[in-house]
């Protein structure tokens, strides 16, 4: 067809051995809104990256606009119109917004001096084409996140963009900016601009989308009209099972208040939290990001200062804004990035286990090597990490493997309660459920849980409660019971 | 024109103007056109090592070795001309020490830009290297007889004078190219899409690399400019001692870096402003010249000069951490 | 896979530094045999390297940290004035007021060291500043103390841990091996020098882990700040004085050293064996130069080029083994 702007046809690509695109062929019309859906490694970055040009495919075709394409590059792709946006958006903190937008655009026009009236009005007509009103001389550093994504899309309209692929577009947003970049999407649409999202969670996309492809393991596994697909089918289709919200063991009713949480407030962040964790409890936090639940969660663990309230476990008060505190009165907790909050990944894998407990295994001072190393390669049997030497690096595991490390790491503190901030972000979807167990199994064992997710099934397959939060408040304390995934998702989101 | 008092410019001219304030109170004297001849004197080596500093750290990278560099090119070319070309005029003196300067920058540059070494180790290796090369196989005696174009250069002078007690005042050209060179590096940082590159590699290399542009090539200019400026200061330095030691300049690299992060650059990249270096400068030159007049013995010269790094850099680091702990 | 001996030697850096240390030696004892293999230039050898050795351990202990320490010679020259100020002034203690200065003079780098620490800790400069600053603070109060002219007229006890033997060995040799091996049991062997190359690595997952930071990071700059008042009081003995500005070519060697042997600038990795191993190699080849008559300053030359060499050679492999 005519107006096809992209065809893929057959494409492959293996990195050593493993394949992460099998075969995959679709097409994306002008004007026309395509969700790519998939879960961590079913492939979705490297069609990304070969969309860009950044990688060549080892056997398939890719047309742009009908002609089929030679091997690209970076060039030869932005050349065509295809823009991408990167979740990390790839701007540049300490230029101002004006200069953001137009350099792509200046580079591509060969300019060797800068006329900033010329800068000026680039940027202005991009946001103009969005409708947006972004301050031109603001350093990008100083905009919010939401703001930062609209600079890169005007960024990528600033130069000939006929494709827009958008990396995870709406993690970072809260509901109504997502309102926003969807009314900016169809105006582009009108435009004749295609966008293709790329990511996990998609059923907020949803609506501006004419097409849903759906990838697992480097298959296209489904394709067809976006009005087919809601937010149940869609992780049908990713993970390959029909994931049944099957809540957890209940908790004994003589299970004894672990933790109570009274009036913690953090200006700009959360205010007036209170809770009570029972022993055994898997307690759910859930909120959109901007919600403030991470800043709950890293303020449960004193990364955070709170400017009021007070946490007590046990009874006993516990320090606020101070992890070395928290960690001694036995709150762990697992980050939400592990690459760079939770792991050491240059160090071994025994060194990132034992990290908190080298003065338990110290004796005059000097470490207790093999004790220490016994310990770690304990842990690493229990959760069943199979690892042939656990002197490499981390940073050579799954990263469902690396989650069991910084899990294993809090573990052999025997804890009384740990925070686990989105426990189950970037591993695939069989160590997704064996971390299930391991919660399950954490709370089989009287320690109180804390998951911080804004993962529903996960939510209601881990937790006995959950407390909804929004703008900084704690919302709703409801049984996961008493609750379905839609109806905990409009709960969220209204 | 608001001040924005979270700016290290506007702290430095602050603590400069205090100190000038200072300086008149306890001795009138101070404020005369020879003391300010002599400042502007002490600061066009120092401005011009400092402009280039700041380049590099604008674009992230850390440099070093153009001390060496410049002590280096002054060496070879008071030598070279003196040698086989001893008829060249001033100002090709100047071109030649640029040219020099330019090819050991340039060293640094396919070090740093297509090895992809990191900055602070390599130009402390060809820091050793320039000079031990140097000073093992050109020489270590000092060339008291400088060619007659640079002898002819190091008696330029813009404005001479006397003053009243009938002591003699004067400023030397080479004020002028330090002038020169910051106006040309404004412009190559502000109005050229090269100098832009510069900033937007210093704020994020990954980004720089994913919108197009070239990075290496850029890197590569920013050391190659950075060995130009540094010979530019080489030729003007032994002109103006009308003496060409080997044995100079090198050891003053750290104070310059100094004297621009004194003024606002970031040792991360990214950030920096040549109105912030030209004030450090001017700081650490008026610190070096005038602690004597606040009644401050010279020989707490360096412990003043220290201070000022601590309070000057202390300052926005501290503010940065309550900030950090603030937000959540 | 089955790879040779010397093949697994030459994988990590410590096994290439060994290597290079070899060559080095016998290169020079090739080059001026009888010269290079005497006793007595194995003595003088022994005698010269200690002082920067020191500095170089200091150095590796903050750049563990990702940090670094340009006020190790700064602090060594202020604790070497002090107690030479101490052994000027007071007579007649013999080697009771000496032992005295030396314990002064450690105090005062761990003081200065504590400085630094509160400086990077506390206050949260770059540490590349904040020892900048101080270090001119250091040298500019050595300066204003003694007005820049040297001290001496020391007690002869003065001379033991710079120019005198046991049992035939150099002192300061032998005080540079007992550091060398208690730093290195430090970082290998304690959780304090587990936790500082860990938050070398990760300094966001060190606070994820509730590893105490700040007070680590002050007893890094301690420890650094100590060592450099060791070597100050080698560089004292050798001299027989004290003088503000001895020593400044040190602190780039001691940064060189430290990167040469393998210590990751950026933090996190580093061996006392590679230290060491760097150490040897400069000293060999700056003796045999020396005697095959080459001037002090191709010391230099030989240096940097060393340095870039072992830099391209690692980066090489690292890149070689991504692809």
């Amino acid at each position: 067809m005519a107006n096809d702007l992209v065809t893929l046809d057959g494409v492959t690509k293996t990195y050593s051995g493993i394949t992460a695109l099998d075969g995959v062929g679709f097409k994306i019309a002008a004007g026309e809104a395509v969700c790519l859906a998939g879960e961590n490694g079913s492939g979705k970055s490297t069609l990304i990256k070969i969309l860009a040009g950044v990688e060549q495919p080892d056997r398939g075709t890719i047309a742009f606009s009908g002609r089929t394409q030679g091997s690209l590059n970076p060039r030869l792709s932005a050349a065509a119109g295809i823009k991408v946006i990167f979740q990390d958006f790839s701007l540049f903190p300490n230029l101002t917004v004006a200069e953001n937008i137009a350099f792509s655009a200046e580079l591509g026009r060969g300019a060797r001096l800068v006329r900033p009236d010329r800068v000026i009005d680039t940027a202005r007509r991009a946001l103009a084409r969005i409708g947006v009103d972004i301050p031109l001389g603001a350093a990008v550093e100083t905009l919010s996140v939401a703001h930062k994504q609209l600079v890169a899309i005007c960024r990528a309209l600033a130069t000939e963009a006929r494709l827009i692929i958008m990396d995870e577009p709406t993690t970072a947003l809260t509901e109504r900016e997502v309102r926003v970049l969807l009314d900016i999407i169809r105006r582009l649409k009108a435009d004749g601009v295609a966008v293709l999202f790329v990511s996990h969670k998609l059923a907020e996309v949803l609506e501006v989308c004419e097409k849903v492809i759906v990838l697992r393991n480097g298959q296209k596994v489904a394709e067809g009209p976006a009005v087919e697909f809601d937010a149940a089918s869609l992780t049908r289709h990713m993970t390959g099972r029909d994931v049944a919200a099957l809540p957890p063991r209940p908790l004994a009713a003589s299970a004894p208040d672990l933790m109570r949480v009274e009036g913690l407030s953090k200006s700009g962040a959360f205010s007036n939290v209170s809770f009570t964790l029972r022993a055994g409890e898997v307690l759910g936090v859930s909120g959109l990001l901007g919600s403030g639940r991470t800043a709950l969660a890293k303020a449960l663990f004193g990364l955070v200062a709170p400017e009021r309230g007070k946490i007590m476990l046990d009874g006993r008060n516990v320090a606020l804004g101070s992890p070395l505190a928290a960690a001694e009165a036995g709150i762990g907790y697992v980050p939400e990035d592990r690459l760079t909050e939770g792991l050491f990944l240059t160090q071994s894998i025994v060194q990132n286990i034992s990290i908190g407990r080298l003065d338990a295994h110290s004796a005059w001072g000097f470490l207790d090597l093999a004790g220490l190393m016994n310990e770690a390669r304990d842990w690493l049997k229990r959760l069943s990490v199979k690892v042939p030497n656990p002197d490499a690096p981390v940073r050579s595991l799954s990263g469902g493997n690396q989650q069991r490390v910084v899990l294993a790491r809090w573990m052999a503190r025997s804890p009384r309660v740990l925070v686990l901030n989105g426990p189950s972000v970037g591993v695939d979807v069989g160590s997704k459920a064996e971390i299930h167990a391991i919660i399950a199994n954490l709370s089989a064992q009287g320690l109180g849980v804390i998951v911080i997710s804004d993962d529903l099934p996960e939510v209601l397959t881990t937790c006995h409660r959950v407390l909804v939060m929004k703008a900084g408040q704690l919302v709703e304390d409801v049984p996961t019971d008493q609750i379905t995934e839609t109806d905990l998702a409009h709960r969220l989101a209204s | 024109m608001t001040l924005d008092w979270t700016r290290n410019e506007t702290l430095v001219a602050l603590v400069i103007i205090a100190f000038c304030v200072l300086a008149a109170l306890s001795d009138p004297g101070f404020l005369s056109i020879a003391t300010l001849t002599d400042l502007l004197r002490g600061g066009i080596v120092l401005g011009i090592f400092a402009v280039g500093a700041l380049l590099v750290l604008v674009s992230g990278g850390i440099d070093v070795s153009f001390t060496a560099i410049a002590a280096f090119t002054m060496y070879v070319t008071a030598m070279v001309l003196n040698a086989a070309m001893p008829w060249m005029p001033w100002w090709a003196a100047l071109m030649m020490g640029m040219a020099v300067g330019a090819c050991l920058g340039a060293i640094n540059g396919v070090l740093i830009a297509v090895m992809g070494l990191p900055t602070l180790i390599v130009t402390l290796g060809t820091l050793s290297i320039f000079r031990g090369f140097m000073l093992t196989f050109i020489g270590q005696k000092q060339i008291t007889t400088l060619p007659p174009g640079m002898r002819e250069f190091g008696r330029m002078m813009v404005i001479r004078g006397e003053n009243v007690d009938g002591s003699f005042y004067s400023l030397h050209a080479a004020f002028l190219v330090t002038v020169l060179t910051i106006v040309l590096t404004w412009a190559i940082l502000h109005r050229t899409l090269l100098g832009r590159q510069i900033f937007a590699i210093g704020g994020s290399v990954e980004s720089a690399r994913r919108i197009g542009i070239n990075v290496r090539g850029v890197q590569f200019f920013v050391y190659v400019y950075v060995g130009v400026l540094a010979g530019l200061a080489g030729i003007i330095h032994s002109s103006m001692a009308r003496v060409a030691n080997p044995f100079d300049l090198v050891g003053l690299e750290l104070s310059v870096i100094a004297a621009v992060v004194l003024g606002g650059a970031r040792l991360a990249g990214g950030h920096g402003t040549l109105t912030g270096a030209v004030l450090g400068v001017a700081l650490i030159v008026l610190v070096r010249n005038s602690l004597i007049v606040l009644g401050i013995p010279s020989t707490w010269q360096s412990v003043a000069i220290g201070v000022l790094i601590l309070i000057g850099t202390g300052l926005p680091a501290w503010q940065a951490k309550r900030a950090a702990a603030r937000a959540t | 896979m089955s790879r040779s001996p010397l093949a697994r030697l030459l994988a990590s850096t410590e096994g290439r530094l060994a290597a290079i240390a070899v060559v080095v030696f016998l290169a020079m004892s090739a080059l001026a045999p009888d010269k290079f293999l005497s006793l007595q230039n194995f003595t003088s050898m022994a005698f010269q390297f200690p002082e920067f050795a020191i500095l170089a351990l200091a150095m590796t202990v903050t750049m563990l940290t990702g940090g670094i320490d340009l006020s190790v010679v700064g602090i060594a020259n202020l604790s070497a004035i002090i107690a030479a100020t101490i052994l000027t002034q007071v007579t007649g203690g013999g080697t009771g007021i000496v032992l005295i200065a030396y314990l002064v003079a450690v105090g005062v780098g761990g003081a200065a060291g504590l400085f630094n620490g509160v400086l990077v800790a506390n206050l949260g400069l770059p540490p590349i500043l904040a020892t900048l600053g101080s270090g001119l603070i250091f040298t500019g109060i050595a300066i204003a103390l003694t007005g820049g002219s040297a001290v001496m007229g020391f007690p002869a006890a003065t001379a033991w841990i710079g120019n005198s033997t046991i049992l035939g060995i150099p002192t300061p040799l032998i005080l540079f091996a007992v550091l060398a091996l208690m730093i290195s049991l430090l970082l290998t062997r304690t959780g304090f020098g587990l936790k500082l190359r860990m938050y070398g690595a990760n300094p966001l997952a060190a606070r994820f882990s509730a590893i105490n930071i700040d007070a680590m990071l002050i007893k890094v700059y301690v420890l650094s700040g100590s060592l450099a008042a060791f070597a100050g009081m080698v560089v004292m003995s050798r001299a027989n004085s004290a003088k503000a500005d001895y020593g400044s070519s040190y602190l780039l060697l001691a940064v060189l050293i430290a990167v040469l042997g393998g210590v990751n600038p950026y933090g996190g990795y580093g061996r006392v064996i590679g230290v060491v191993l760097a150490v040897l190699t400069m000293q060999f080849l700056s003796s045999g130069l020396n005697m095959i008559g080459v001037s002090n300053f191709a010391r230099e030359l030989i240096w940097g080029s060393l340095l870039i060499f072992v830099m391209i050679v690692n980066t090489w492999r690292a890149t070689g083994r991504r692809t």
